[in-house]
C-alpha cells in the first residue's frame, strides 16, 4: 500500500512542479472550445440542438482528460530512458503495486487537468444543469482518466522509445477523440460510424459526463457507468499485465 | 552463510548470440569482488541476472541463499545496487529520491529519516538535499546513487562501474567507506570497473570475463603472478588481448540521445 501511495505521490509532485505542462496541455482544449464552440454555436442552435457550448463542454473536458491520461501512462517510456524505472523494478515490491501507483497517479493528474478545463468552460459560457449530479460527473471524469491512463501504461510498457509516439497520437488518440461523440451527437449517424462510436470506450465517458453535466444522454447513466467501469477494469488489467512483462 | 553469491554454469543467450557462456564463481560474505572485462564481455548481463532483472537461459544462481528467478522478493531485499546508467528521478529532490527508495524498501519512517541524513552527510550532499536532482553534476548524482543503494542496509552491494566520471577525491572517499562497511558490517561487494588500479587496490578477489567466458579468477596478486605482469592492467591486457571491442547502441542509448536533444544538455551528465 505504501509503495502505491509513494509512487502515486511522485506523479502528482512531478505534475505540480511543471507549470509548463499544466499550461501547455490547456492549449488544445482551449482551441477546440473557442474555434468550434463559437464557430458552430449558431448553426447548432439554428438546427434545433440548443446551446452548443453546453453540448461541447463535456466533450472538451473529456478530450483534456483523454490526452493527459494517455500521456501520463506513456511516461513510462521516459522513466525507462532516464533510468528511474530500473530503480522501482528491482525494489522488493510487486509489479502490481508499482503499476497501480503509477496509473492512479497518472489518472489523478489527468483528472486535475479535466477540472481546469471545466473551469475554463464555465468562463466561456458553459452552464451545467443539475448540481446534484456533479459528484456523478466527477466519477465519470475519473473513470475516463483511469481507463486511458491504463491504455497509456500498456503502450508505454510495450514501446521501447518515443519513435512510435506520432503513430499513437494520430492513429489511436485522435480517432478515439473524434469518434466519441465529443463534438457531435451520436444519434442519426451513418451506420458504420454509429458502430465505430459504440465500440469506442470514450463514447460512454463523454455521454455519461454530458448526461451528468448537461442532462443530454444518448444512452443512459446506468449504461454509461456500467460499460465504462467494466472497460476500465479490463484495461487496467491489460496495462498491469504488459507492465509486469517489462524486461530491462 | 559464507557464500553470499553462487554462480554455477550460468548461460544467457540472446537468439544466436551467447552473452554469458557457462560461467562459475562464488563470492564469500564480507568480501569485495571485482568483476572485470572489456566492453561487451557480459559483465552487465551477469549483474542483471543476479539482481532479478533478467532471467538466465540456464544455470544456477544464489544470492544470499535465494534464487533470483523464483525468490525475487527475498533476493531484492538483500541487495542494493548502483546501476551503470543513471537511475534517479531528475524532477525530485535528493531527499525525495532517498525517501522514495526507503519507502519502497520498507524502511520504517523514523529510521529512514535518520539514515537519509547520515548518508547524505557522508556523500557530502547534506546542504543540497532540497535541490532537484536535475541541477546536480554527474559526480553528485553518482554519490547520491551510492548513498541510496546503502539506505536499506543491504547485505550485498552491486555496483556497475560506480566510479565512472568521479574525481580521485570522491573515488577514494567512497571506496574507503565501502571497505569499512565490508569489514565492520560484513557487507559483500560486487563491482565492475575499467580502472584496473582501483580493482587492484580494493578487491579481495577478481574474475576476468571476456566473450562471455571467465578467463581468470583469483586475488589481484595471483593474477599478476600467473601472467608474470607487474600491474593488474598489464595482466588484464595479457588475458584479454589488445582488440578494441564494439558495443551496439541499444534502443535505450538512442532514446537518451534523443532526450538530450529534446531537453538540452542541462541536467544530464
Amino acid at each position: 500500500m505504501k509503495a502505491i501511495y509513494i509512487l502515486c505521490m511522485r506523479q502528482l509532485k512531478r505534475y505540480g512542479r511543471s507549470p509548463a505542462r499544466v499550461v501547455g496541455s490547456l492549449g488544445q482544449p482551449l482551441l477546440f472550445l473557442i474555434a468550434l464552440g463559437f464557430g458552430f454555436g449558431r448553426m447548432f442552435a439554428r438546427a434545433g440542438g440548443g446551446s452548443y457550448m453546453n453540448f461541447l463542454a463535456p466533450g472538451i473536458i473529456s478530450m483534456a482528460i483523454l490526452f493527459n491520461a494517455v500521456f501520463s501512462g506513456i511516461e513510462i517510456i521516459w522513466d525507462r530512458q532516464f533510468g528511474f524505472l530500473k530503480e522501482t523494478l528491482v525494489a522488493p515490491v510487486s509489479r502490481l503495486d508499482i503499476v497501480l501507483g503509477r496509473t492512479l497517479g497518472g489518472a489523478i493528474v489527468a483528472l486535475a487537468q479535466g477540472f481546469i478545463v471545466f473551469v475554463i468552460c464555465l468562463v466561456f459560457g458553459f452552464r451545467f444543469g443539475n448540481s446534484l449530479l456533479l459528484p456523478m460527473a466527477i466519477v465519470f471524469m475519473f473513470l475516463i482518466a483511469l481507463l486511458f491512463t491504463s491504455i497509456g501504461t500498456a503502450i508505454g510498457s510495450i514501446l521501447q522509445d518515443m519513435q512510435g509516439f506520432p503513430l499513437i497520437m494520430n492513429f489511436l488518440v485522435m480517432p478515439l477523440f473524434f469518434f466519441s461523440g465529443a463534438l457531435f451527437p451520436v444519434r442519426d449517424l451513418p451506420g458504420p460510424l454509429q458502430i465505430a462510436l459504440r465500440l469506442n470506450p470514450l463514447t460512454y465517458g463523454v455521454d455519461g459526463l454530458r448526461g451528468a453535466l448537461s442532462n443530454q444522454f444518448a444512452f443512459s447513466m446506468a449504461t454509461d457507468f456500467i460499460v465504462l467501469s467494466i472497460l476500465t477494469a479490463i484495461l487496467l488489467a491489460i496495462g498491469s499485465y504488459f507492465f509486469s512483462r517489462i524486461q530491462l | 552463510m559464507s557464500e553470499m553469491i553462487v554462480v554455477q554454469d550460468l548461460v544467457k543467450n540472446y537468439g544466436d548470440f551467447c552473452a554469458v557462456n557457462h560461467i562459475w564463481f562464488t563470492v564469500a560474505g564480507g568480501k569485495i569482488f571485482g568483476f572485470l572485462g572489456p566492453n561487451g564481455a557480459g559483465k552487465t548481463t551477469t549483474i542483471k541476472m543476479l539482481t532479478t532483472m533478467l532471467e538466465p537461459t540456464s544455470g544456477t544462481l544464489r544470492v544470499n541463499g535465494h534464487d533470483p528467478t523464483h525468490e525475487q522478493r527475498q533476493v531484492r531485499r538483500s541487495f542494493g545496487i548502483v546501476f551503470q546508467d543513471p537511475s534517479l528521478d531528475d524532477e525530485l529532490t535528493a531527499y525525495e529520491n532517498m525517501d522514495l527508495h526507503g519507502v519502497l524498501y520498507g524502511v520504517p519512517s523514523a529510521e529512514r529519516a535518520k539514515r537519509i541524513d547520515m548518508l547524505l552527510e557522508f556523500v557530502g550532499l547534506s546542504d543540497r538535499r532540497k535541490d532537484f536532482v536535475k541541477f546536480y553534476s554527474g559526480g553528485m548524482k553518482r554519490r547520491l546513487e551510492v548513498a541510496r543503494a546503502l539506505l536499506h542496509k543491504p547485505r550485498i552491494l552491486f555496483m556497475d562501474e560506480p566510479t565512472l566520471g568521479l574525481d580521485p577525491q570522491t573515488r577514494n572517499h567512497i571506496w574507503s567507506y565501502i571497505q569499512r562497511l565490508s569489514k565492520e558490517e560484513n557487507v559483500t561487494v560486487f563491482f565492475t570497473t575499467h580502472y584496473m588500479e582501483e580493482a587492484d587496490r580494493v578487491a579481495d578477489d577478481v574474475a576476468v570475463i571476456d566473450h562471455g567466458k571467465i578467463v581468470a579468477q583469483g586475488s589481484p596478486a595471483e593474477l599478476k603472478e600467473k601472467t608474470q605482469r607487474a600491474t593488474l592492467e598489464d595482466a588484464f591486457i595479457a588475458l584479454t588481448g589488445h582488440t578494441i571491442r564494439e558495443e551496439e547502441a541499444t534502443a535505450t542509448d538512442r532514446m537518451r540521445m534523443m532526450g538530450r536533444v529534446w531537453r538540452g544538455q542541462r541536467g544530464r551528465r
